[in-house]
């Protein structure tokens, strides 16, 4: 063998352990401690941050006399401003996860994983987190040297500090959380007077172990091992999506800048690693597209920043398509088949749910045939069938409903005479039998058609009607 | 095993043979650990607090004496302490009482439905449809009289109606030409009805007596409603009804209830027969 020959076979050999070089299974042996620095990026991450203030504020809005969304479980019904929604119209819930399910979708095949990046809750409380700790003990640097330096008052008080910091963070969130499902007010008095219930103590304390565990401790590792979503974005992103992206035609061959050696034939890349530095989750962008990214763009800001001292032009890692990064044009929005199947799915929840609530009856009415028997022969000779009617009222206040039938000739409608009670946010049911002469039967099942009526205090009349069908015996 | 370790910072056990070959150490995360642990010592917790460990034949009890049945006991006293409200005050209270009152007379049929399960539905049906030769309580005829008090002593007492077979006393002709009136509805313009004494039973109208249970000739119901009409009501004329003279006498017994089940019982099965087809 040619001393040729043999080094060419080192070159591939080389090669071919490079990239196993550069993996690293990140399983949280280390803490990563990342660099935080100013930026556009990072504006608008403190952007969706706040987006979470909603989870925090919302349950102390009030709609006239209760609160404004209540999510109220034990009695069965949600209460959305001037909405309440019972298990009847639960179907548009169904609709409303279809909704954010494929938002999801159109978001990530457009501009990547926005979601884990900016709003996801793991990624915001972590953020937070991250802040109280840059805070109270200092620069990436200072919390390395700290965390294997020896145990002393300053650092146990500052520990100390931090770690109550979180806690407190953690058991608002789980206080915040349960105030969407019981009255705000009643849960702080129970709470301040040591009087509230296993289930709220039990979640409020599910959510404090789970947020001060989730963002203090595993942070990044919940984005590489736990979360499903991070891995089922991931492989909505295509050729066409605006991802985080570094430039290497631009960026190498990348060396360290020296003083006086500007014009080399080197790339932009200077090697300062800063970009890694202020990962959240520890991987190096210049790689390209991983797992383990979750696309906050926080590099951008560190490059950007870096470029700016070195007084070369910003956007050597970018927002940018791996189409556009190759020198393909860009494809533009209503060229992508993805785009108009998401819209249509997106349009039809929402219509669905427009349509859900624009159609919400005060009162609804349900029929039940009695089976057994079918009919019976009435000893004038005419037939009898029976129905169960179950009155729902969706009102808030009790009203009288009157039961009427239609539909046959001759019918007789008996055990309606009196109107039912109807309770506000129940279900009554009602038993009525309906008469019909025999000859007036033009076979053995024929439609007929239940009809409510109701008005309320201020005269406003509601009705509902639903068809069933009236057996008789064979001609 | 090399005394000095010659792959220093790749965090191997030490165990090294023929000079490069050696064990490394690749220890799960750490939370897996940690998960691992805390479900060890959730399995050996769970042990003391919920009967577990084996001691022979028997078990540990558990700290907090939990057991399946006890927990399925609570369930059914939880039920019982809901439904005693209604029992106590369906115990004070007449039949006629509960069906005025909306409320009760709802939570009667909907209990009671067990009741005529395990002892009406047999021959009346699990809705009152009735049966061959079983009498249809979901109708608006009442052979003994459709008042609540009568359906209560109807179930207590039983019934057991009679109709002498006319086979021997009448002819052929004869039992044709009844049959024929009383399938036309009207039996009282036929001479033979008042002739033959059938208005005895039956009434100078057809009508019948609901205190003898003789039924009503003259409406759509009938009280043995066969395929064939005709041929049943000439079968119901010759061989009469519970005529122990005839071997071949239609059986209509109703047994008594009175003693197999409870007062109460009896008031809810009536209020739920009597709601059956809405009352009489």
């Amino acid at each position: 063998m040619s001393d040729q020959n043999q080094s060419k076979r080192d070159a591939a050999i080389e090669e071919l352990y490079a990239e196993a070089g550069h993996f690293e299974l990140n399983t949280g042996e280390k803490t990563i401690h990342a660099k935080r620095m100013g930026g556009k990026w990072r504006n608008l991450k403190w952007v969706g941050n706040a987006f979470w203030m909603i989870l925090f504020l919302g349950p102390y809005l009030r709609w006239g006399d209760r609160q404004a969304v209540l999510f109220d479980i034990p009695n069965r019904q949600f209460h959305i401003f001037g909405i309440t929604i019972l298990p009847q119209d639960f179907w548009m819930l169904s609709l409303l996860l279809l909704f954010f399910a494929i938002l999801l979708a159109v978001v990530t095949a457009l501009v990547g994983r926005v979601w884990c990046g900016f709003f996801c809750f793991q990624t915001v409380w972590t953020d937070v987190y991250t802040w109280v700790e840059d805070w109270l003990e200092g620069t990436p640097q200072k919390r390395r040297k700290m965390e294997e330096a020896p145990w002393n008052f300053a650092k146990f008080r500052i520990k100390a500090t931090k770690h109550l910091i979180w806690l407190i963070v953690a058991v608002l969130t789980g206080i915040s959380f349960v105030a969407w499902f019981v009255d705000d007010r009643q849960l702080w008095s129970d709470l301040l007077a040591f009087e509230a219930g296993p289930v709220a103590l039990g979640t409020i304390a599910l959510f404090t172990a789970g947020t001060y565990l989730l963002a203090g401790f595993l942070r990044e590792q919940t984005c590489l091992w736990l979360c499903p979503y991070a891995r089922i974005q991931a492989v909505m992103i295509d050729q066409t999506t605006a991802v985080p992206t570094y430039d290497f035609y631009r960026g190498e061959p990348r060396d360290r800048v020296r003083k006086g050696q500007e014009g080399s034939d080197l790339g932009d890349c200077v090697d300062c690693n800063q970009c890694v530095a202020v990962c959240p989750t520890g991987v190096d962008i210049r790689h390209g597209q991983q797992e383990g990214c979750i696309m906050c763009a926080l590099c951008i800001d560190a490059c950007d920043a870096v470029m700016e001292k070195l007084d070369r032009p910003k956007g050597l890692i970018r927002y940018e398509s791996l189409d556009e990064l190759e020198g393909h044009e860009a494809r533009a929005l209503y060229k992508r088949p993805r785009v108009w199947v998401y819209a249509g799915i997106l349009l039809a929840a929402l219509s669905g749910i427009a349509y859900g609530l624009s159609s919400i009856d005060a009162v609804e009415l349900k029929v039940i045939h009695d089976r057994l028997p079918l009919f019976v022969q009435q000893s004038d000779g005419s037939i009898q069938n029976k129905y169960m009617l179950k009155v729902l009222n969706k009102m808030t206040e009790d009203m009288d409903v009157t039961i009427s039938a239609s539909g046959l000739d001759g019918l007789v409608l008996v055990g309606a005479e009196e109107a039912v009670s109807a309770t506000k946010g129940k279900v009554s049911p009602r038993t009525v039998f309906v008469r019909v002469p025999r000859e007036n039967l033009k076979g053995e099942s024929v439609p007929i058609v239940f009809h409510v009526e109701a008005t309320d205090k201020s005269g406003q009349k509601f009705s509902h009607k639903r068809s069933s069908v009236f057996f008789g015996p064979k001609k | 095993m090399a005394d000095k370790n010659p792959f220093p910072g790749e965090n191997n056990t030490g165990h090294i043979w023929d000079d490069n070959l050696r064990e490394l150490s690749n220890p799960p995360p750490r939370w897996w650990m940690i998960a691992f642990w805390a479900s060890i010592i959730w399995f050996i917790v769970y042990g003391f607090i919920y009967p577990m460990y084996p001691i022979g034949h028997e078990s540990t009890k558990g700290f907090t004496g939990w057991t399946q049945i006890k927990e399925f006991q609570e369930g059914v006293d939880e039920v019982e302490a809901v439904r005693a409200e209604f029992e106590t005050k369906i115990a004070a209270m007449t039949a006629d009482q509960i069906l005025a009152d909306e409320g009760l007379s709802a939570y009667t049929i909907a209990s009671a439905k067990v009741l005529f399960g395990d002892n009406c539905a047999a021959c009346h049906g699990s809705g009152g449809q009735g049966g061959p030769s079983f009498p249809v309580l979901a109708d608006d005829e009442w052979i003994y009289g459709g008042a609540i008090g009568t359906i209560e002593q109807t179930i207590a007492m039983g019934r057991k109606g009679v109709m002498t077979a006319h086979g021997k006393i009448l002819s052929a002709d004869e039992i044709e030409s009844l049959a024929q009136s009383v399938m036309e509805g009207d039996p009282a313009t036929n001479p033979l009805f008042l002739q033959k004494g059938c208005i005895a039973c039956h009434g100078m109208d057809g009508k019948g007596l609901q205190a003898l249970g003789a039924a009503n000739l003259t409406d759509s119901v009938w009280r043995f409603a066969e395929a064939d009409q005709l041929a049943s009501v000439k079968y119901t004329i010759a061989h009469g009804v519970n005529d122990s003279t005839d071997p071949q006498t239609r059986e209509a017994e109703m047994p008594a209830f009175g003693d197999r089940l409870s007062k109460d019982d009896i008031k809810k099965l009536a209020v739920f027969v009597y709601k059956l087809g809405g009352g009489q």
